[in-house]
């Protein structure tokens, strides 16, 4: 029998407010351990929580760029049990009356749009962070994390495969980064999923027993994870087995997923110490008018606006932040296209190589631009360019400069490549011979001499032209 | 007069006509303790250092406009003090010293209050006689053989006792007022909202409110007039302006209408001393041209469950807080996980009817039974709350007895938890609905006292002491402890 899987995940975003969501403590990321707590994010006798009005805003905003229907009126509930990083025994978030609820992200896999279902979008409190030292017969406690907010985006099980579910992530993260509210880095914990996964008869209507996997530490873990699964719950099946409703954690080190826990029951209360959060029209229409152009749109225009191929196209507008830089340097350069070339090609290059990311980039739009103008006026050449660019990357210097001081300039001067190139014809004899005797190859090796010679300089238009000539005058 | 059974009023007097000092008083007041503190036992932590050190700041500021400055008070032991023990009276909480004060406690320090101390009470205030705590029982000034009350037993037996001037108390379920009532005093719970709640030790969230005891109305007034008020710590505190208590404690009350809901002054719980006690009290408001009529609270019998199932399923979520983890009592015994430290400590540092409030209200809070009891709770709370909106569509205050006997013997009754809570027959019922209400003495029983409830509209703190005022003009009932008190 064939198997289908239904996937839905469970994605937690760190939001990146100024402080956190019931206390006035800063959310700086990788702070001394403790040291930034205070009574009420501490769970100290008596403390009440202080809602945070740029958390609602931040998550409505994300509300608003999922597609989610906002709720006017929304409240926070209580998840109560016992952990040692969550300090009061109970997790403010919203359980019965939501923020957010029916939106969508749009993915396209095999190239065919399908929409992944966002069934509820809410907010809550993190917990705090454990640490277990190897070997060690304590753990330490650090709750910097306790308090930070959150927004839970709870999937519809519209995914049905691993590369479903890496898709809808990525897209995710993108629009969440588009929109500034969180930066969605899955390795530093400011984004976590939770994968809930079964399997069914292809074709069946029925879901089938599902089972969740928790601590997934990146989206390779996430595909990885829901491969696995695949492979654990069709085995369970095919041998006439019944998969169990439970709980089970990623081993990232052995490549599978070990059980946690059964499915226990949950005890929630409502919050009673927090008023509702009341959402109007107006402070709704205000957040939303604050959101900028999503990827998918933006992808669409650069299409239609610079003619840009579907694939550089949605490498570009993967990142907001290379968006806006290509879309500046458009400003200062006829090419859309060339300039997506040079994006595509050197700058993705030089990004791998150093591991930097393309926020820290130090040379600016324009002056990207003026180096391809320096290549189209003939001053230098484009294999030059390629230098120029390294280097400006490198330094931020304007290119005029760099080609200045490094004396990069094209050589376009016809005597000077002339004699250049009858030296190179005189101390080649055996090339010059091969290609009188119809070896194309010995062109190219002669060009490349005239290039050694002149530190790649030379105008290669010129060189050709003119080896060409002296060459039949031999 | 002694200077401990000096009221605030008059000792505010003295200190302005500089008759006495605030350290005369603060001395006095302690040695009052040394005396009786023995056999009362209204108090878990004296400061005496503190005290006397802040009678002497004062002294030196000679400013004594602010009627509480330089009045020595006690606060209960669930209302966080800044490097004063702190235990909520639990082993749970035995050594723990708060790095802030609660909020009512930085506005009396604002006015230059003297704190004495903390007070005795049930283990995080559930209970009502005081017997729960962890440390010692507290005895009723009136009859040393019997309970002061609860939970709030210690700062009640400490007033009526002139052990402090005022004290500051926890009304969740009727701990502010049943205690006063057992004890001959004045407490006041004030509308939910009405006073912060932040750094008093929660119990119950939707209920839990802090209120002051006195030895009579105007004092309370004073005090209640301090703490009240809009906290931006605390989110539910109300942002309607508090009123002039003092302004208008003197008004007349004639032609004021007061409804007295049947189905609480005849209850069969109600005894018949207290039962004619409160008609006397009635036939002073006639007297002084009140109309008062016999209403109906037509689902007051529902009161007492609903109550208990709010208690115990919102107690349940805030005492998880006490873990062991980062601060308060941990076992010091082996265990094998985290579930075995979390059942040893929690085992260990909670007495037994905590734990009984905890598996209870863990039990209704469970998402299958959810709706069943905590829900339906929450719609008896909606329709009670209407059955007291529609009272007060006729009547400006409601009156009931504060409880429904006078303070029982110690060691009586308390095996059964629920048994208990029918003390709170008439108190708790005011939580549930977030009324605000005032106890004071409206008689005795065989000598010992009786309290009289007055319940207000939501926010009519004003109205409540008026009433209050106007009928304690009438007698002597509350200076009368000085003389009959055992010690």
């Amino acid at each position: 029998m064939k198997y289908e899987s239904v996937i839905g995940l469970e994605v937690h975003v760190e939001l990146f407010t100024k402080t956190k969501i019931f206390c006035g403590c800063s959310t700086e990321f990788a702070a001394d351990p403790n040291t930034h707590c205070c009574p009420i994010c501490l769970g100290m006798p008596g403390a009440l929580p202080l809602m945070n009005k740029s958390v609602v805003e931040f998550a409505t905003k994300a509300g608003l760029a999922l597609n989610c229907q906002i709720a006017d009126f929304s409240r926070f509930d209580r998840k109560n049990y016992f952990y040692p990083d969550l300090p009061k025994a109970y997790q403010i978030s919203q359980f019965y009356i939501p923020l957010a609820r029916n939106g969508y992200v749009e993915i396209e896999p095999n190239g065919q749009k399908k929409r992944v279902g966002i069934r509820i979008m809410h907010m809550e409190e993190d917990a705090g962070k454990l640490v277990h030292e190897e070997g060690g017969s304590y753990s330490h406690l650090d709750l910097n994390r306790a308090g930070m907010p959150l927004i839970e985006i709870v999937s519809e099980p519209d995914m049905r495969s691993a590369e479903e579910a890496w898709l809808y992530l990525n897209n995710l993260r993108t629009i969440l980064q588009y929109i500034e509210v969180s930066d969605c880095k899955i390795e530093e914990g400011s984004m976590r999923c939770d994968i809930n996964i079964s399997l069914r008869p292809e074709g069946s209507e029925q879901l089938g027993t599902r089972v969740e996997v928790k601590n997934l530490g990146s989206l390779r873990a996430v595909r990885r994870a829901i491969e696995f699964e695949e492979k654990r719950q069709r085995d369970i099946l095919e041998n006439g087995g019944t998969v169990d409703g439970e709980t089970r954690r990623w081993d990232e080190a052995q490549g599978i997923t070990i059980f946690m826990r059964g499915k226990g029951s949950n005890r929630y209360s409502p919050e009673p110490n927090l008023s509702p959060i009341i959402i109007t029209d107006e402070w709704k229409e205000d957040i939303r008018n604050h959101i900028p152009e999503l990827p998918n749109v933006k992808k669409e225009r650069f299409i239609k606006e610079y003619g840009l191929p579907e694939y550089d196209a949605s490498i570009i507008t993967a990142s907001k932040i290379l968006a806006n830089f290509y879309e500046e340097t458009v400003k200062y350069y006829h090419d859309p296209k060339i300039i997506s070339n040079w994006i595509m090609v050197e700058l993705m290059n030089v990004l791998n190589e150093t591991g930097e990311g393309i926020k820290d980039l130090k040379f600016t739009p324009k002056q990207l631009a003026d180096m391809l103008i320096m290549i189209d006026k003939g001053i230098i050449s484009g294999k030059i360019a390629k230098d120029v660019f390294r280097e400006m990357f490198k330094t931020g210097k304007n290119p005029e400069d760099i080609v200045r001081e490094k004396n990069l300039i094209q050589i376009s001067d016809e005597a000077e490549l002339e004699s250049i190139a009858k030296k190179v014809i005189e101390n080649n004899p055996k090339s010059v011979e091969d290609y009188k005797n119809g070896k194309e190859k010995a062109m190219s090796f002669l060009v490349g001499q005239i290039m050694k010679e002149t530190k790649g300089k030379a105008n290669p238009q010129m060189v050709n032209s003119i080896l060409t000539r002296l060459l039949k005058e031999i | 007069m002694k200077l401990h059974e000096l009221t605030i009023e008059k000792a505010n007097e003295l200190l302005k006509k500089k008759e006495i000092t605030a350290q005369e008083l603060t001395e006095d007041i302690l040695n009052r303790i040394d005396e009786c503190e023995s056999k009362i036992g209204a108090y878990v932590t004296i400061d005496k250092e503190g005290a006397l050190k802040s009678a002497k700041s004062t002294d030196e500021k000679a400013d004594f406009t602010d009627p509480l400055a330089g009045i020595p008070m006690s606060a209960k032991d669930n209302i966080c003090t800044k490097n004063l023990k702190t235990t909520c009276c639990s082993r749970m909480l035995e050594n723990f010293v708060p790095p802030y004060d609660a909020t009512v406690i930085s506005k009396l320090r604002e006015r230059n209050a003297i704190i004495l101390g903390k007070t005795n009470m049930d283990e995080f205030a559930i209970g009502s006689s005081t017997q729960t705590s962890f440390f010692h029982t507290t005895q009723n000034p009136w009859d040393l053989s019997r309970v002061p009350g609860g939970s709030s037993g210690g700062s009640a037996a400490a007033v009526a006792s002139d052990e402090c001037i005022y004290a500051l108390g926890s009304d969740t379920g009727g701990s502010v007022r049943q205690p006063a009532s057992y004890c001959g005093v004045v407490g006041l719970k004030p509308t939910y909202g009405r006073v912060s709640r932040f750094g008093v030790a929660s119990l119950a969230a939707t209920m839990d409110t802090i209120g002051p005891i006195t030895k009579n109305v105007t004092d309370c007034a004073i005090v209640l007039s301090a703490i009240a008020g809009q906290d931006s710590f605390d989110p539910t505190s109300s942002d309607i302006p508090v009123d002039n208590y003092l302004q208008k404690l003197k008004n007349d009350v004639k032609g004021l209408k007061i409804g007295i809901p049947k189905e609480l002054l005849y209850h069969e719980a109600v005894s018949k001393d207290v039962k004619d006690a409160v008609l006397n009290a009635i036939k002073v408001y006639e007297d002084l041209e009140c109309i008062c009529e016999e209403i109906s609270l037509k689902n007051a019998e529902y009161a007492m469950s609903a109550y208990l199932v709010t208690l115990a399923a919102e107690a349940s979520s805030e005492l998880g807080q006490y873990d062991g983890i980062r601060y308060g009592y941990r076992t010091s015994s082996d265990y094998q996980d985290l579930k075995d430290f979390y059942k040893k400590t929690r085992g260990e540092g909670f007495g037994f009817d905590v734990k009984w409030h905890i598996i209870l209200g863990t039990y209704l809070s469970d998402e299958k039974y959810y709706d069943k009891y905590y829900l339906k709770a929450q719609k008896i709370r909606t329709i009670i709350k209407k059955d007291f909106d529609e009272a007060f569509k006729k009547y400006d205050f409601l009156i009931t007895p504060t409880t429904p006997t006078t303070a029982f013997k110690i060691g009586e009754s308390s095996d059964d938890p629920f048994k208990m809570h029918m003390n709170d027959l008439c108190v708790s019922i005011v939580n549930l609905a977030g009324l605000p209400a005032i106890s004071l003495p409206c008689g005795f029983s065989k000598g010992l006292p009786v309290g009289l409830q007055i319940i207000g509209k939501a926010f009519d703190e004003a109205g409540i002491l008026q009433v209050a005022y106007a009928f304690e003009q009438n007698n002597d009932y509350h200076t009368r402890r000085i003389k009959e008190r055992m010690v």
